[in-house]
C-alpha cells in the first residue's frame, strides 16, 4: 500500500528508468545508422539456419538447466543445515564472473577429448570416449553457466516461504507429492518462467562458448552474424537489424513463457533458510543428497581445473605485477558502479510495477508496467557489440578524456546486469510490500522515511545478492572494454585475454584464479551484509 | 522520494573516472599512433619501440590500440577524418585495399630501400614493418610424423585433429582459407569438405584455438612459424613445432601508414622512417615474434635460426583478397556446415 504521493514518484521513477535505457539504447544505434552505409538486409538461408540453431540450442539449454534447477532448488531447501551448502551457493556464483574462454577450458580439462571423465572411460575399456564437440557441448557449457544461477534464484523462493508451512505440514504429514504440488511447486512456478526466460536470453546471446564447443560453423548463433555484420564487412545497418531479429525472437518465447507464470504467493514472513520438520531422514532424504553431490560435482569439477591451473601459475610474480593491481581495481570500481546503477535501475522499475499493480486504473500506467516489464529484460539482447560502435561513434575525438568512456562500459555493463537484479528484487519486493504495505500506512511512515526505514532494510538481503551478483557479471564482461580499448582502461578480462594473445597461457590461468577470488569474496560478503541485516531487524 | 539513492552511482561513476591518472603534456609535439593492443601490451614492442624513438624526435610519441587489425580499420571508418592519429601501424596486406579505399591515408613519401620482406611488397601507402607465414603447429609428444604438405593435412587421418580459427572472425582462419585457396583454387570447397571431419573444432580467434591446442586437446592448431620461438626462448622447450608445407606457407605482412589529417605530417613521417632502423627492429622478434622488415643490430636470436624455412611465399594479392572474401567465406562456412 502507497500513499497518492508515494505513487505518483513510484511511477515518475519508473518513467525516468525507462527513459534512460531508451535513450541508452537509441542513442547509440541512431548515431550508428546515420553515420553509415551498408548492404543491408535480405533474409538468405544462412540467415534461416543460425535462426534456427540459436533458437534450437538456446531452447534446448534453457529446458535443460530449469527442469535440473526445479529438484536440486528443492533439495537445497528440504536440507538447510547440509554441511557446506552455503560454501556450494557461493560456488554457484563464480560461473557468472568467468569470462566463456576460461570456463570453456575449464569444462574442457574435465569433459574434453583428453580429459578426466574419457580418461576414466578409457580405463574402464570404453574405446567411443564423450565428446564434448557439438550441440552436447554447448548444452553442457550453457547448463554448468545457467544451472547454478537459476538454482540460486528459485531456491530465494523457496526460503521466502514461512517456516509455518513447514511446520504445518510436518503436523498434518503431508506427503512429499502433496508438499511439493501445494506449497514447492506454487513458489517455484513463481519464479521458473522468470528465470527460464533470463537463462533463454543468455542463451540465445552466447557467443564465444557456442564457437569453442560448436566443433564448426554449422553451429552459429545470430551472435556472431551480428559481430561478423560488425566486423569483417563493417554493415552497421545489417549489425542493427540481425540485433532486431533476435529481440523480435527472443521476445516471443518471453512472452510464451509468460503463460507459466502463476500468481503470487503473499507470504507473512520472512524467515532464513528455515528449518525443515516435514523432511524425514530415509531414502528420499538420500536421494536429495545425491542429487546435490552430483549438480555439485559437475559445477565444481570445471572450477577445481581453473583452481589447479590457476595455483600453477606464478603466483607471486602475477601479484606483484603493478598493471594487474591497476586491473583490480578498475574492475571493481567499474563493477561496483555498474552493480549500483543497475541496482538503482531495477529499483525505479520495480517499484513502479508495483505501483501500476496496485492500482489498476489509467492506461497510462498499464504502458508504464508493460514497458518497464520488458525493458527490465531486453536489455540483455541489445548487442554490447553495437551499443559501443554506437557511443564510440558519438564520443569519437572526446574519447582521450577518460571519464566518458568509462561512464559508457559501467551503463552497458549495468544494463547487462539489470534482467538479474529484476529477478532478485521483485519477487522479495513483492512480499516486503504486502507484509508492511498497511502498516506504514497505519503508523503514518510515508515517503522517504518508510523507503529508509521499512522498505529498503527489509529488501537488504535480497539488494545484496543483487548487488554481488550484477558485480561478479561486470566482473568477467570484456565486451564493452574492448572496443574503447587503449592501454588506458586495463580490466582483469582485458589484461587475460591479452597474456592469451600473447602465448602466456600460465598467467592467464593466474588471473582467471584471481577472477574467481573475487567473485567468491563477493559473495561471502553479500551474504554477510545480508544476514547482518536480517538479524537486526527489529 | 528517491533522490538520496540516486547520489551513489553517480558519485561511483565520479569516483571511477578519477581512478585513471591524468596524463601530463611536457613536449609541446606529440605523435599518436593507432595500433593493435598485443603491439603495446607490457611485454610487446611498444614501450621499447616509444623509449627509442622519443629519445631522438624530441617529442612525445602515444600509443593508442584496438583489438587487432580489423578493429583498428573500423575505428577509422567510424572515426573517418575526426581520428585524432598521425600514425595507423598494424594492419596486414589483406586489408590494405579497404583502407585505401577510405581514403583517409596518404603517400608516405619515404625511401623504403631498407624493407625487405617475401615477394618484395612495396606500395606508396603502407610500409611493412613485419611479416610472419601462418603454420600448422604441433604437439611432437603426440604426433612423431607431422603432414608434409597442405594436401596430407586435408587428406589425412581424421582422428588426428587440428584446430582452427573461424575466418569470419578472426585474422589467421581468414589466413587458413586464402591459403587453400591459394593451392586448391575452385576446388576450395571440396578441400574444406574433407578437412571438416578432422578440425576438432573452430574458434572465435587465435587464443582460444592456441589454448585448446597447450592444454592437450588436439595435437595441431593453425598458428604462425614463429611461435615454436616463443616456447624454445621463453619457456625453453622444444616440444611445439611447426609443419613445413611442401606447397609453401601463406604470408601475412604487417604495414602502417600516415593519414591525411595527420595532426603532425613532418611527425609521422619521421615515424615511418624510423620504423625501418634498428630501434624500432630489433624489438620486433622477441617481442612481437613476428620476423623484421627491415636489418637488426644483431643475428636473432639463436632458435629462429631453427625455425621451419619456407619452400615458397603465398600470397594473394590485395585487390582480389578484397574482391572475393566475401564470396569465399560463404563457400568455407557452406562446405564446413554440411
Amino acid at each position: 500500500m502507497l500513499t497518492p504521493a508515494e505513487h505518483r514518484a513510484a511511477r515518475l521513477g519508473g518513467w525516468f528508468g525507462i527513459g534512460l535505457l531508451a535513450a541508452a539504447i537509441g542513442i547509440p544505434v541512431a548515431a550508428l545508422l546515420a553515420g553509415s552505409t551498408g548492404a543491408g538486409f535480405g533474409v538468405d538461408p544462412y540467415l534461416l539456419r543460425i535462426t534456427r540453431f540459436t533458437l534450437l540450442q538456446a531452447g534446448l539449454s534453457t529446458a535443460l538447466s530449469i527442469a535440473l534447477a526445479i529438484p536440486l532448488a528443492r533439495a537445497l531447501a528440504r536440507h538447510p543445515a547440509l554441511p557446506g551448502r552455503s560454501l556450494l551457493l557461493r560456488l554457484f556464483a563464480i560461473p557468472l564472473g568467468l569470462p566463456p574462454l576460461v570456463a570453456a577450458l575449464g569444462l574442457i580439462v574435465v569433459w574434453g577429448r583428453q580429459g578426466i571423465v574419457n580418461a576414466g572411460l578409457l580405463r574402464l575399456g570404453v574405446d567411443q570416449p564423450v565428446s564434448i564437440y557439438g550441440l552436447s557441448g554447448i548444452l553442457m557449457a550453457h547448463v554448468f553457466f545457467n544451472l547454478p544461477l537459476a538454482t540460486r534464484l528459485m531456491l530465494m523462493g523457496l526460503e521466502r516461504l514461512p517456516a509455518e508451512y513447514w511446520k504445518n505440514a510436518a503436523i498434518l504429514g503431508m506427503t512429499r507429492a502433496n508438499v511439493f504440488r501445494l506449497i514447492e511447486w506454487p513458489a517455484i512456478a513463481q519464479l521458473a518462467g522468470g528465470a527460464a526466460g533470463l537463462v533463454f536470453m543468455l542463451c540465445v546471446t552466447s557467443f564465444t562458448l557456442v564457437l569453442v564447443l560448436g566443433g564448426g560453423p554449422a553451429a552459429t548463433t545470430l551472435e556472431v552474424a551480428i559481430y561478423q555484420a560488425l566486423r569483417f564487412d563493417f554493415d552497421p545497418p545489417r549489425a542493427v537489424l540481425l540485433a532486431l531479429v533476435q529481440i523480435a525472437l527472443t521476445s516471443a518465447v518471453l512472452i510464451a513463457l509468460r503463460v507459466l507464470k502463476s500468481p503470487a504467493e503473499e507470504a507473512p514472513q520472512l524467515g532464513l533458510s528455515p528449518a525443515r520438520p516435514d523432511v524425514a531422514p530415509g531414502l528420499p532424504a538420500l536421494a536429495d543428497r545425491v542429487l546435490i553431490l552430483a549438480s555439485a560435482l559437475f559445477v565444481i569439477a570445471p572450477l577445481a581445473a581453473t583452481l589447479v591451473a590457476g595455483l600453477r601459475a606464478d603466483l607471486v610474480r602475477i601479484l606483484t605485477d603493478a598493471l594487474l593491481w591497476r586491473a583490480i581495481l578498475t574492475s571493481l570500481a567499474v563493477a561496483a558502479a555498474a552493480a549500483a546503477t543497475s541496482t538503482m535501475l531495477a529499483l525505479l522499475l520495480v517499484r513502479a510495477r508495483h505501483s501500476v499493480a496496485e492500482s489498476q486504473t489509467a492506461f497510462a500506467g498499464r504502458i508504464l508496467s508493460w514497458l518497464a516489464g520488458i525493458a527490465g529484460s531486453l536489455v540483455l539482447l541489445a548487442p554490447p557489440v553495437v551499443m559501443g560502435a554506437g557511443w564510440f561513434l558519438l564520443l569519437s575525438g572526446a574519447t582521450r578524456a577518460l571519464a566518458l568512456p568509462l561512464m559508457i562500459i559501467v551503463l552497458i555493463n549495468a544494463m547487462m546486469a539489470l534482467p538479474f537484479v529484476i529477478r532478485v528484487i521483485e519477487p522479495a519486493h513483492r512480499t516486503a510490500m504486502s507484509r508492511n504495505g498497511r502498516l506504514c500506512l497505519s503508523l503514518g511512515v510515508t515517503g522517504i522515511n518508510r523507503l529508509r526505514r521499512v522498505d529498503l532494510p527489509a529488501l537488504a538481503r535480497p539488494l545484496a545478492t543483487a548487488f554481488a551478483f550484477a558485480m561478479a557479471l561486470s566482473l568477467g564482461d570484456l565486451g564493452a572494454v574492448a572496443l574503447f580499448g587503449g592501454d588506458r582502461i586495463v580490466t582483469l578480462p582485458w589484461l587475460l585475454l591479452q597474456k592469451m594473445g600473447s602465448y602466456r597461457t600460465a598467467d592467464a590461468a593466474g588471473i582467471a584464479l584471481i577472477l574467481a577470488v573475487l567473485c567468491m569474496g563477493l559473495m561471502a560478503l553479500s551474504d554477510r551484509t545480508g544476514a547482518g541485516r536480517e538479524a537486526a531487524r527489529p | 522520494m528517491r533522490k538520496p539513492s540516486l547520489f551513489f552511482p553517480l558519485f561511483t561513476l565520479i569516483g571511477t573516472a578519477g581512478l585513471v591518472p591524468l596524463a601530463a603534456h611536457a613536449d609541446d609535439r606529440t605523435l599518436t599512433v593507432y595500433t593493435y593492443e598485443s603491439f603495446i601490451a607490457e611485454w610487446g614492442p611498444g614501450p621499447k619501440v616509444k623509449q627509442a624513438f622519443e629519445a631522438d624526435c624530441g617529442c612525445r610519441l602515444d600509443w593508442v590500440g584496438v583489438a587487432d587489425g580489423v578493429a583498428l580499420l573500423n575505428r577509422l571508418k567510424l572515426e573517418g577524418d575526426k581520428a585524432a592519429a598521425g600514425v595507423v601501424l598494424g594492419l596486414d596486406t589483406n586489408l590494405v585495399t579497404e583502407a585505401k579505399a577510405t581514403s583517409l591515408f596518404a603517400p608516405h613519401d619515404i625511401d623504403t630501400s631498407a624493407v625487405s620482406v617475401p615477394g618484395g611488397y612495396a606500395d606508396d601507402v603502407f610500409v611493412p614493418y613485419d611479416y610472419g607465414h601462418f603454420a600448422v603447429v604441433y604437439d611432437t609428444q603426440a604426433i612423431k610424423t607431422p603432414p608434409s604438405s597442405l594436401k596430407e593435412l586435408v587428406e589425412g587421418d581424421p582422428s588426428q585433429k587440428i584446430v582452427i580459427e573461424d575466418p569470419r572472425t578472426s585474422t589467421p582462419g581468414l589466413g587458413l582459407l586464402l591459403w587453400v585457396k591459394a593451392i586448391y583454387g575452385d576446388d576450395s570447397a571440396a578441400a574444406w569438405a574433407m578437412l571438416r571431419d578432422r578440425v576438432l573444432t573452430v574458434t572465435p580467434g587465435w587464443s582460444e584455438a592456441y589454448g585448446l591446442f597447450t592444454s592437450g586437446e588436439a595435437p595441431m592448431v593453425l598458428s604462425y612459424v614463429t611461435s615454436p620461438a616463443y616456447h624454445m626462448i621463453a619457456e625453453d622447450s622444444d616440444r611445439y613445432q611447426a609443419a613445413s608445407f611442401s606447397e609453401g606457407q601463406y604470408l601475412q605482412i604487417e604495414v602502417a601508414g600516415i593519414l591525411k589529417a595527420a595532426p603532425e605530417p613532418d611527425l609521422a613521417r619521421q615515424f615511418l622512417a624510423f620504423m625501418l632502423t634498428t630501434g624500432f627492429q630489433d624489438t620486433i622478434a622477441t617481442n612481437n615474434w613476428m620476423m623484421p622488415a627491415a636489418p637488426t643490430s644483431e643475428p636473432l636470436p639463436e632458435p629462429f635460426e631453427r625455425l621451419v624455412k619456407p619452400t615458397k611465399d603465398l600470397l594473394l594479392p590485395s585487390d582480389e583478397v578484397a574482391a572475393h572474401r566475401k564470396a569465399w567465406v560463404d563457400e568455407w562456412q557452406e562446405a564446413m556446415s554440411k
